[in-house]
């Protein structure tokens, strides 16, 4: 697929020659932080560097926040006018999706939880 | 030989999987094995296989591919409405002791083939298909972004309803309603092939889907001809990109909780049991984030062929234009906030039902919008009563009472009492019929002539018009009334006589409903025969008004000599006013993509794959995998994927036109 701007010349298949292409340092520094980002969550449950297993839980999802950004830029080479805004547009319309069926599912399911808890474990709540 | 051996080969499958424990099953199997033969017979009679798969199976041209679709729904249609009028044989005959002709066994798989085949490979078919034909054309544009991924798609689609069909006479199909909720569909409860077909058998369409879905988007992202900005799009293609983002965005939902509970299934994983921290809500919840946006996959084309339908039939420019697009990308957006209202008796409790009631609730203002902005159309419109228009109005009076309970059913308390009732089963058909279907059949009767050259038969279109309307409003009118005194859905007898009439009353709507397909099919034949009568000639016979009319019926391979420039919303009807001339002249090689076998081979193997884990027959599961990756990687190789029509022939096509059009005059 031709990912560069010149969308008005439609039969221009050429490639190479757009600045959407990334360039060998480039590459490697994604590459570089996306090593990084993997090694610090392995190496954090492994050594248990943390103290609770919550907290170690909460920081790897971090790190694959920032991992899923590293990708977008280095290796999707996303940026807010590449396409013509409309990798941003679909970008945003992704976080919005993946926000309301994560959170939706989140809210659903603890009040469910709550709601149907067995009566003994019910009795200690409230 | 050793059973080890067998079991090594065969899997699971064994010649007690044969159900010729079913006087009903072995019938049918007659019959399509005949008709099936016939078929084959008389392609290889008249030697018209290698035309199909030179001319239609291997083509990547979006015009024969959205008909294939067609092909693929209609024919589905008559699988899965005959499953319907068992159940409704089946519920009309089950009282005073009864047991009816169907023992549960075999009733419980009509339910959920019936439901899985008309929203999966009856409606989807359909709405892709038109999408398909119609969005190109009308963009002016020569084909898809990637032609050959479509191809793909289709064919992927097909082997999901290949896996369907075989289910009914290889094993069986799930016994689990249409969405399959655990722990019912866990291999607990259910440990039979049934759920197994249910899973690859959506897997493998779902792959089409997904990706046909991208494809259109990015066909109406870039393809666009000069001059259509957004705000210049058709109706029918804004609706069916945002249709597209909504597969784009709710399919691999379904993907990820069909691949979660065949986990569950195959390697004893307890995402959706009930023991080890699993839970069969979750499923619930999952199924219905993919679930809900697909009613609004189906429906929003449907939307859109309305649209142009209306503003063609009353000779306007339609209502609201900008109030139209805004309302589709809301119902968009809220189409994905709206999904717990699907269980709202599972118990989560006030807050949040109320926050998903009024939700859907809200979603009932930007779909009153657009039935206004239909209203306003006709208004002081020239209205011709033909058959696209007459689905229409038949849609905007049904739909509109199939809405009203739609938003009684948001209600969450009244939704405690309709939950899992017939009322909820009457009010789902009165919006998937009354819109999916009446929107495809408009869609169909308008660009029928555009995709073969003649206009379809009205006196049987008109026929099957009425047999269908009347007989949907007897079939599921009944089911609101038996809903509210409380019969829930999917039960095979009855007790209580004095609910027989009602049940009466919806078979004979299903039967006159099968009138109506009868004499659609009809319609079909007597328009072939009468081709010459029928003929239109000048590309445009409703006098319409979107650039699809532009080119010739059927239009050429490359849709357009010449990219056609637009000024205006209605483009075909501005370029008729200010006296649009043809260019005659000057015509250049048009480069095109060639035809591939590869899409049909890959879904091929994508369906033995999908055969061989249904019934554990490893081998052939990991050679057709093995299989897929070599041609997938071979067709990277491929480098004549290309050609140029020759000048020439362009201008071979063109004169034919000029000189029909210069006779008709």
């Amino acid at each position: 697929m031709n990912t560069d701007t010149h969308a008005a010349g439609a039969d221009d298949h050429h490639h190479g020659d757009s600045h959407a292409h990334g360039t060998f340092s480039t590459y490697m520094l994604g590459f570089v932080l996306s090593v990084v980002l993997t090694a610090i969550p392995f190496w954090l449950v492994m050594s248990g560097a943390l103290p609770s297993k919550q907290i170690t839980a909460l920081v790897i999802m971090a790190f694959a926040v920032v991992q899923i950004v590293v990708h977008m830029i280095y290796f999707l080479h996303m940026n807010t006018t590449s396409e013509n805004g409309w990798s941003m547009m679909a970008l945003i319309f992704t976080i919005v999706m993946v926000v309301i069926a994560l959170s939706g599912s989140l809210w659903v399911m603890s009040h469910l939880n709550s709601n149907m808890m067995p009566m003994h474990q019910m009795s200690g709540m409230k | 030989m050793s059973p080890d051996f067998l079991k090594l080969i065969f899997g699971r499958l064994g010649f007690e999987s044969l159900p010729l424990h079913e006087p009903i099953v072995v019938g049918t199997f007659a019959v399509v094995a005949l008709g099936g033969a016939a078929l084959l017979g008389g392609l290889t009679y008249f030697r018209l296989w290698g035309y199909l798969w030179r001319e239609w199976f291997t083509t990547v041209d979006h015009k024969r591919i959205g008909i294939m679709y067609m092909i693929l729904g209609i024919v589905m249609l008559l699988r899965g409405f005959a499953d319907a009028l068992m159940m409704r044989g089946q519920q009309m005959l089950a009282f005073g002791g009864s047991e009816g002709y169907l023992n549960a066994h075999h009733y419980d798989q009509v339910f959920t083939a019936h439901g899985v085949i008309m929203i999966f490979f009856v409606a989807m078919p359909l709405v892709t298909g038109l999408m398909n034909y119609v969005v190109p054309l009308q963009i002016g544009a020569r084909d898809v972004s990637f032609p050959f991924l479509n191809n793909f798609s289709f064919w992927m689609t097909v082997g999901g309803a290949v896996l369907v069909m075989a289910s009914l006479f290889i094993g069986e199909f799930a016994r689990t309603g249409w969405l399959a909720y655990p722990p019912l569909s866990n291999i607990g409860y259910s440990p039979d092939v049934g759920v197994d077909y249910y899973i690859w058998a959506l897997q493998v369409a779902g792959v089409g889907t997904t990706l046909s879905g991208i494809n259109l988007i990015c066909t109406i992202v870039k393809l666009r001809c000069p001059g259509m900005t957004m705000m210049k799009m058709p109706v029918f293609t804004w609706t069916s990109l945002c249709t597209n983002v909504l597969i784009v965005a709710s399919f691999p939902v379904l993907t990820v909780v069909l691949a979660l509970l065949s986990l569950d299934r195959y390697v004893g994983t307890n995402f959706f049991t009930n023991d080890f921290g699993g839970s069969p809500m979750m499923y619930v919840n999952l199924i219905w984030i993919w679930g809900h946006p697909e009613v609004y996959i189906l429906v929003l084309p449907a939307f859109g062929i309305f649209s142009e339908v209306t503003s063609t039939f009353s000779g306007k420019r339609l209502f609201g234009y900008t109030s139209m697009v805004y309302a589709t990308v809301v119902i968009t957006i809220l189409s994905y906030l709206v999904w717990l209202h699907h269980f709202f008796t599972m118990g989560s409790g006030a807050s949040v039902n109320s926050f998903f009631g009024i939700t859907t609730m809200i979603i009932s203002i930007p779909t009153g919008a657009k039935m206004f902005n239909w209203l306003f159309t006709m208004y002081r419109g020239r209205i011709r009563y033909e058959l696209p228009m007459m689905w229409t109005i038949a849609f905007m009076l049904t739909f509109v009472i199939g809405g009203m309970t739609g938003v009684l059913l948001a209600v969450p308390p009244a939704d405690f009492v309709l939950h899992n009732s017939l009322f909820l089963i009457a009010h789902f058909h009165n919006v998937i019929i009354g819109g999916v279907v009446f929107g495809a059949f408009a869609g169909i009767t308008y660009w029928f002539p555009k995709a073969f050259g003649f206009k379809l038969d009205p006196f049987w279109g008109k026929l099957s018009f009425w047999f269908w309307v009347t007989g949907f409003y007897l079939a599921f009118m009944p089911l609101y009334v038996l809903g509210l005194m409380g019969v829930t859905r999917r039960l095979r007898v009855f007790d209580d006589p004095s609910l027989q009439i009602w049940f009466v009353i919806a078979a004979i709507g299903a039967f006159l409903v099968l009138l109506g397909i009868m004499c659609m099919l009809m319609q079909f034949a007597v328009s072939f025969l009468r081709r010459e009568q029928l003929k239109d000639v000048t590309g445009d016979p409703w006098d319409a008004r979107t650039l699809e009319w532009a080119t010739s019926s059927p239009p050429p391979d490359y849709n357009f000599a010449f990219t056609p420039v637009v000024h205006d919303n209605d483009a075909w009807w501005d370029m008729k006013r200010r006296g649009y001339q043809r260019p005659l002249t000057g015509f250049r090689p048009i480069h095109m993509p060639s035809s591939t076998g590869t899409g049909i081979i890959l879904a091929g193997l994508a369906t033995a794959m999908g055969f061989g884990l249904i019934w554990y027959i490893w081998w052939l599961a990991a050679v057709s995998f093995i299989a897929m990756l070599v041609v997938g990687i071979g067709h990277t190789f491929n480098y004549h994927r290309d050609f140029d029509i020759p000048a020439e022939d362009v201008i071979r096509t063109e004169d034919a036109r000029t000189k029909l059009l210069a006779g008709a005059k």
